[in-house]
């Protein structure tokens, strides 16, 4: 062969090679990758992308695009800069179309304006800040228009979920307890998205029924995030006399909170949010210490909140031998959603990517998502609101919504079950 | 709610203490500033729980403890005691060093939380005060390794050489003691106390890469509040922050993320009216 010929051989296995890649959508997935909360971000976005490519991959007008993963690990645990620099790099230099994940609220915040300036879709699936898109999003739409959540429900809305979960456990002290004015212990991390919380639930528990709870509010303990030991927070709350704990706990403050808990006995239940709780490892990490503790999740096992749950469940413990936490069902709704997106679309042009987005109407795994005029994911009944979960009998069970009553409508799924107080509290305050 | 602080107080003096003696130890006679200390104590309760999976709890615990005395024998010898006559470089070093555990036990364990089973599950009730049965025996156990370190120091020769070296370097030296000698003696006791203390700790705490921290700026103020260098001044400072952060959590249970401030505070208050610390040398002469 010549080297005419050699050149001509070159030149269509370039644009051969170019024809493969232009038919590529690189996609970063974003997280803590060594910690659980960034890996199931991956492991769920693995599952979509395996799902999605060997269905022939995301069709965008007559082309057939397969999809490629780029893992970025933020370090966002200890860094916001290092968050910040892994997504500026995954832009320019791994060259990704679009964004997903994300853990911290703080490093989310700063990846996202990253994005932002970059003009590159950021799909949010694992911060809960009210902030990143509200006043954003809705105030400086041409800037922030990229920027789309779709798990969790945004703090405000999980303080709702969390108060009617609380809701159930108030009531079971008054009625299996017999005890008319239950007393409750509010135990919230030292942390800004706690704030409000702390506020709300401290009023709503003594307002009179039907606006409040009708309880007492016994006192509010507020341990740092990252405190190793809350003995004493806990020895002051038995000495006050509380039934229930109300607890507020995103940070690893909620591991040694359900150890010492557990081993000292404390005759209060506790229900909240326990973001350490959500997960697989709890029980093994509290050395079996947490059990009967009550909190705000996303998914439990066997519990159908739409068609597609246990298909997801099943799935992903086949392929990664772990229950799936939020992170994860968030990241594997994300990669569907933003390919129907793009095969609504017919384009990867990034404005009419954004327009589709915010047309979405997608039922995944953990309930009906669509987009508000913040991009947020919206809270309700008919959308996604989470379930209430509690770990009994060795595994996680799910008590909440059972025959839940709102807005004209009665809310349950099938496998909840009753919420139990835990043996040593009703010991301790049967009347 | 006294009987409340004086008994939690108690479980947690007996911790730092001995993460204190052991700092001060360490500081004293080989005149180390070691931030690296901590990390040792996170590497042994790591140690303890990979163990645990292949043997019962006092081989795991040994090899545990032989292990963070071997890691930390072999860093003064590689880098800390050439390097020891820069201050600024040793400190350096040891938070490097630090780091650098914390980002092997990351490595080998990842971020997930661990624990170890506690030797004895349940609580008693003292006082009116529900205390974990591990945490009775780890107050016994930080007593009883607090009284053996200080009769060994107080009763034996090597002892005496290391807390001559501790008070004054060069007349120990003009006495013949061997300040090397004495220093690796003083490196490995102190390491084996952090050793000790991070086995007393893990069964009743969550284990995660990141647990060096917190510990390590309590007994940074404890020793400097008991007077730097000083090993009974590291005892009683570790005592008083203990006690600090207990009342603060009883007291004010509202700003209970503070107790490690208001113990801060305690310490630069001590420091404004005795620059010195409570016992030893002042700090402003030691820098």
């Amino acid at each position: 062969m010549g080297r005419i010929g050699t050149a001509v051989l070159w030149a269509v296995a370039l644009l051969l090679g170019s024809g493969v890649s232009a038919q590529t959508l690189r996609i970063g997935v974003v997280g803590p990758m060594a910690f659980v909360q960034g890996e199931h971000t991956w492991y769920g976005a693995t599952l979509a992308a395996e799902e999605i490519n060997r269905a022939g991959g995301v069709q965008i007008g007559n082309q057939r695009y397969r999809i490629e993963l780029i893992r970025v690990d933020t370090n966002e645990m200890t860094s916001v800069t290092d968050a910040a620099t892994a997504v500026e790099r995954a832009i320019t230099a791994q060259r990704v179309d679009f964004l997903m994940g994300g853990f911290r609220s703080e490093a989310v915040l700063a990846m996202t304006e990253v994005a932002a300036d970059y003009r590159k879709i950021f799909i949010i699936t694992g911060a809960g800040l009210d902030g990143l898109l509200a006043g954003r999003v809705d105030r400086n739409y041409e800037r922030f228009k990229y920027l789309f959540r779709v798990s969790p429900n945004k703090s405000s809305d999980l303080a709702r979920t969390s108060l009617l979960l609380a809701a159930e456990v108030v009531q079971a002290v008054r009625q299996q307890l017999g005890i008319p004015r239950p007393r409750v212990a509010i135990l919230a991390e030292r942390a800004a998205w706690a704030d409000p919380l702390v506020e709300t639930a401290g009023r709503l528990f003594a307002a009179p029924p039907p606006q409040g709870y009708g309880a007492e509010v016994v006192g509010t303990w507020r341990p740092s995030a990252t405190a190793t030991d809350v003995t004493p927070e806990l020895t002051a709350i038995q000495r006050a006399g509380a039934q229930v704990i109300f607890t507020v706990l995103s940070g690893p403050v909620g591991v040694p909170f359900g150890r010492d808990w557990g081993r000292l006995r404390i005759p209060a239940a506790p229900v909240g949010i326990n973001v350490e709780a959500q997960q697989e490892t709890w029980l093994r990490a509290t050395d079996n210490l947490g059990t009967y503790v009550a909190t705000l999740n996303s998914l439990a096992p066997g519990v159908a909140i739409t068609p597609r749950t246990i298909p997801f469940i099943s799935n992903f413990q086949a392929r990664f031998r772990q229950f799936p936490i939020y992170t994860a069902s968030g990241a594997y709704g994300a990669l569907y959603i933003l390919a129907e997106a793009l095969t609504r679309a017919g384009t990867t042009n990034v404005d009419a990517v954004v327009r589709a987005l915010e047309a979405t109407d997608y039922t995944g795994a953990t309930g009906r998502i669509v987009f508000d005029r913040t991009h947020d994911v919206t809270w309700g009944p008919g959308y996604t609101t989470g379930l209430g979960v509690q770990w009994v009998g060795g595994r996680m069970q799910a008590f909440w919504p059972r025959n839940w009553q709102v807005e004209g409508r009665v809310v349950s799924y099938a496998g909840v079950r009753p919420y139990e107080l835990p043996p040593w509290v009703v010991e301790a305050w049967r009347r | 709610m006294l009987a409340a602080i004086l008994v939690n107080g108690l479980v947690l003096s007996g911790i730092y203490g001995m993460l204190a003696l052991g700092f001060a130890l360490t500081y004293g006679v080989a005149r180390i500033l070691n931030l690296a200390h901590t990390a040792f104590y996170m590497a042994a309760a790591y140690a303890l729980f990979f163990f645990l999976g292949l043997m019962g709890f006092a081989p795991a615990a040994l090899l545990s403890a032989l292990l963070v005395l071997g890691l930390a024998l072999l860093a003064y010898w590689f880098f800390l005691e050439p390097l020891k006559e820069y201050e600024a470089t040793v400190l350096i070093v040891t938070i490097a060093l630090a780091l650098l555990l914390q980002e092997v036990a990351l490595l080998l364990f990842g971020g997930h939380f661990r624990s170890v089973p506690a030797l004895l599950p349940g609580f008693v009730e003292i006082l009116g005060v529900r205390v974990a049965q591990q945490a009775l025996l780890a107050l016994l156990f930080a007593g009883g390794v607090l009284l053996l370190a200080w009769a060994f120091l107080k009763g034996t020769r090597l002892g005496l050489s290391i807390r001559a070296a501790a008070q004054d370097q060069e007349a120990a030296e003009l006495l013949g003691i061997s300040l090397s000698r004495a220093g690796y003696w003083a490196v490995g006791l102190g390491a084996l106390l952090a050793a000790l203390a991070g086995l007393a700790v893990a069964p009743m705490a969550t284990l995660e890469p990141h647990m060096w921290m917190p510990p390590l700026l309590v007994v940074l103020a404890a020793v400097v509040l008991g007077g730097l260098g000083s090993l009974p001044g590291a005892l009683l400072g570790a005592l008083v922050l203990a006690f600090a952060e207990v009342t603060v959590v009883n007291l004010v249970p509202g700003g209970a993320f503070l107790r490690t401030a208001v113990a801060l505070l305690i310490l630069v208050l001590v420091l404004v009216l005795r620059p010195e610390g409570l016992f030893g040398a002042s700090f402003a002469e030691e820098r």
